[in-house]
C-alpha cells in the first residue's frame, strides 16, 4: 500500500484529452489509497466488533468453552435482572443531576465571558475549563477524598459547619449519586461553557445593533436574539451530554475504589455490562446489554434532540 | 432616574457579575490546591477536625510512598509511548484521508463520508468485548500496542482535517503542482503537510488528551503492573488495604502537573481546539 508507488506508475500521454482522463484516473486511484488506511483499521476494530457484538448476544459463552445459541435467553436474563434495572435508574438519575445543571449554568457562564466590559476574561475562561483537562481518573480519586465517609472529610466538615449531620459519599443510596454528579458536573461544565461561549461569538454584531435601534433591551436580546441563534449549539451539547451521561463508567468506577463492582448504589450501565463480560465471564448476557444499551443510548437523544429542537419553535408559537 | 444613579446601578451589577465569577472560578480550582494540601500532608491530617487546609512539607516523602506502591515514572512513559504514537498515526492517517475526501472525486466519496461521520456515535462500550478478544488473539493483550490499537480509530480527526484542506487549500495551487508533474503524494508532503501543521496542533490535542485520559480500554486490557498507564496505576493506589491519602493524593498531583503546565502555557490552543472540534 505504497502511495508513492501508485502515482508514479504513469504513462507519458501525448494527447491532452487522454492526459486529462488519466489525471482523473490517477486521483481516483489515489483518493481510494488515502482512505484505505482509515477504513481497513475501522473493518477490524470498529465494524468487526461491533457486528460480532451483536451476534454474541444471541450466543451463551463463557469465553473459553464452544459458544451455544442462545435465542433471546441474554436479553431475558438481562431484562429480568433487578440489578440491571437499578443500573438504569443510577445512570438516569446521575445523568440527570450531573449534566442538565451543566447545560444551564454553561450558557450562564459563556454569557457572562462574553460581556464587553469584563476584564480577566482569560483567567476566569481558563480556571472554569481547567477541570476537563484533568484526567477521568484524578478527578475521582480527589472526589474521593473530598467526599469519602469519614466524619472529617471536607465536605462532611463543610456540612457539620451547617449544622447538618455527616453523609456517607461513598457507601448510601443518594450519598455516592449525589456526590459523582458533582464530580460530573465540576468536571464538564467547563467544556460545555467552551462550546456556547464560541456559539456566542458566533452571532453577528449587527443583529444586536439592529435590535438596539429598534429599542430591545438587554434580556430581550438575550430572548430573542441569543437563545434562538445558540440552538444548534444548545442540541450540539444535550446530544453529546446525553450519549456521553448514559456512558458514565470511569467516574464511579474509580470514585468508588474497592466497592465498585460489589455495591450497586451506583453501579452504572457499563458497570453492570463490564461486570458481566469481566468479572462472571458472561459474555453473552454483557453483549446483550452493550445492544440494549445502544438502543437506550439512541432513543434517549433522539427524545432529547427533539425536545430541544423543539424549545425555541415551542416558544414562538406560543407568542 | 438621572445618570448617576443609572451609573451606580450598573456598576453594583457588574460587582456581582464579578463576584460571581470569582466564585465560580474558586471552585474550579479549589479541588487542584486541595489535592497539594493533601499531597505534602501526613496521612494523619485527613483525621483531623477541622481539617488541615494549608500545605505541609511532605511532598518528598509522600511521593516516595506513590512509588513503592506503583511504579510512576514507568506508568508515566508508558502513557507518553502510547498517546504520542497515536496521535502520530491519526495525524497521518486523517490527513491523508481528509486530503482525499477534500481534493479528490472518486466514485462513492460522499456515502464513504458519511459512513465515517456515522461510525462516530457509535458507543465504544458496544465492540468492547469483541475488541478485547480480538487484541487478545493477536497477541497483544496487556501489551501497549494492544491499546493503542483501539485509539487509532478516529473518524472525527478525517472530519477536521477535510474541513481544514478544503478550506485552507486553494485548488489552483494543486493543479498547478500537478503541471509542474508533482505526484500526489509529493503533493500532500510538500503542500498539504505545511499549510495544515495549525490544524495537526488542535487535532494532536485532541487526540493526545483523549488518550492520555482515557480509562476503560487501558482498564481492561492492560493486567501486568509493568505495562500499566499513569491511569490504571493511580486507579490502584485507592485499592490498598491501607488507603493513605496522602499517598494517593502525592500520585495524582504529580501525574496532573505536567498536562497542568502544558495546558497553562497553551492555554489558547488547548481551548479552541474544543470549539474546532465540536463546533465546525
Amino acid at each position: 500500500m505504497d502511495p508513492v508507488k501508485a502515482n508514479t506508475v504513469t504513462n507519458k500521454v501525448k494527447v491532452r484529452k487522454k492526459r486529462y482522463r488519466s489525471e482523473a484516473k490517477k486521483d481516483m486511484i489515489s483518493g481510494y489509497l488515502y482512505i484505505a488506511p482509515f477504513f481497513i483499521i475501522f473493518a477490524i476494530i470498529g465494524l468487526y466488533p461491533v457486528l460480532f457484538s451483536i451476534y454474541l448476544g444471541f450466543q451463551k459463552w463463557n469465553g473459553l468453552s464452544p459458544m451455544t445459541f442462545a435465542g433471546l435467553d441474554n436479553f431475558k436474563v438481562v431484562l429480568t435482572d433487578p440489578l440491571f434495572w437499578k443500573s438504569v435508574y443510577n445512570t438516569i438519575v446521575m445523568g440527570i443531576m450531573g449534566t442538565a445543571p451543566q447545560l444551564v449554568f454553561g450558557i450562564i457562564f459563556a454569557y457572562l465571558l462574553n460581556l464587553a466590559f469584563l476584564k480577566f476574561k482569560n483567567f476566569f475562561r481558563v480556571t472554569i475549563f481547567m477541570p476537563y483537562i484533568t484526567s477521568m481518573v484524578a478527578v475521582a480519586l480527589i472526589f474521593s477524598v473530598l467526599f469519602s465517609d469519614h466524619e472529617s472529610s471536607l465536605v462532611n466538615y463543610v456540612l457539620s459547619l451547617a449544622g447538618l449531620d455527616p453523609v456517607n459519599w461513598g457507601s448510601s443510596e443518594w450519598g455516592t449519586k449525589i456526590a459523582i454528579s458533582i464530580m460530573v458536573f465540576w468536571r464538564w461544565v467547563g467544556y460545555n461553557t467552551i462550546i456556547y461561549l464560541a456559539g456566542i461569538q458566533s452571532i453577528p454584531n449587527d443583529l444586536y445593533e439592529a435590535a438596539t435601534i429598534d429599542g430591545a433591551n438587554k434580556f430581550q436580546q438575550l430572548r430573542f436574539i441569543t437563545m434562538p441563534m445558540l440552538k444548534p449549539f444548545i442540541v450540539l451539547t444535550v446530544f453529546t451530554s446525553t450519549v456521553g451521561a448514559l456512558q458514565l463508567f470511569s467516574e464511579p468506577t474509580v470514585f468508588l475504589g474497592t466497592s465498585a463492582f460489589t455495591r450497586d448504589e451506583a453501579m452504572t450501565i457499563v458497570m453492570y455490562l463490564y461486570r458481566d463480560a469481566f468479572k462472571l465471564q458472561s459474555f453473552g448476557t454483557a453483549s446483550a446489554t452493550a445492544i440494549i444499551l445502544l438502543v437506550l443510548i439512541s432513543v434517549f437523544a433522539a427524545i432529547n434532540v427533539f425536545l430541544t429542537s423543539g424549545i425555541g419553535r415551542k416558544r414562538r408559537g406560543g407568542q | 432616574m438621572n445618570n448617576l444613579e443609572k451609573a451606580r446601578k450598573l456598576s453594583v451589577g457588574k460587582l456581582l457579575i464579578y463576584v460571581f465569577l470569582s466564585l465560580t472560578a474558586l471552585l474550579s480550582l479549589f479541588p487542584f490546591y486541595w489535592m497539594f494540601v493533601m499531597a505534602t500532608s501526613p496521612s494523619s491530617a485527613y483525621n483531623s477536625i477541622p481539617p488541615t487546609i494549608t500545605p505541609g512539607n511532605l511532598l518528598v516523602e509522600n511521593f516516595k510512598k506513590v512509588l513503592n506502591q506503583i511504579d510512576f515514572f514507568h506508568s508515566m512513559w508508558n502513557s507518553f509511548v502510547i498517546c504520542a504514537v497515536v496521535t502520530l498515526v491519526v495525524l497521518f492517517i486523517s490527513s491523508l484521508a481528509g486530503f482525499a475526501f477534500a481534493k479528490f472525486a472518486f466514485r462513492g466519496k460522499n456515502i464513504l463520508f458519511a459512513a465515517i461521520l456515522l461510525t462516530m456515535i457509535i458507543p465504544p462500550q458496544l465492540g468492547l468485548i469483541p475488541q478485547y478478544f480480538l487484541i487478545s488473539k493477536a497477541g497483544l493483550l496487556d501489551t501497549l500496542p494492544g491499546v493503542m490499537v483501539l485509539f487509532f480509530l478516529n473518524p472525527l480527526g478525517i472530519f477536521l482535517m477535510r474541513q481544514y484542506i478544503s478550506e485552507s487549500v486553494p485548488d489552483e495551487l494543486i493543479e498547478a503542482a500537478k503541471l509542474d508533474g508533482c505526484s500526489n503524494f509529493r503533493i500532500y508532503r510538500s503542500i498539504i503537510l505545511p499549510i495544515i501543521l495549525p490544524a495537526f496542533a488542535t487535532l494532536g490535542i485532541i487526540v493526545f488528551t483523549a488518550a492520555w485520559g482515557e480509562f476503560l480500554w487501558q482498564f481492561t486490557v492492560l493486567r501486568d503492573p509493568e505495562n500499566y498507564t499513569i491511569q490504571v496505576a493511580l486507579a490502584q493506589l485507592s485499592n490498598t488495604r491501607n488507603v493513605d491519602f496522602g499517598m494517593i493524593m502525592s500520585g495524582v498531583f504529580w501525574a496532573t502537573v505536567p498536562l497542568l503546565v502544558v495546558f497553562l502555557l497553551f492555554n489558547r490552543l488547548f481551548i479552541s481546539s474544543i470549539t474546532d472540534g465540536s463546533v465546525k
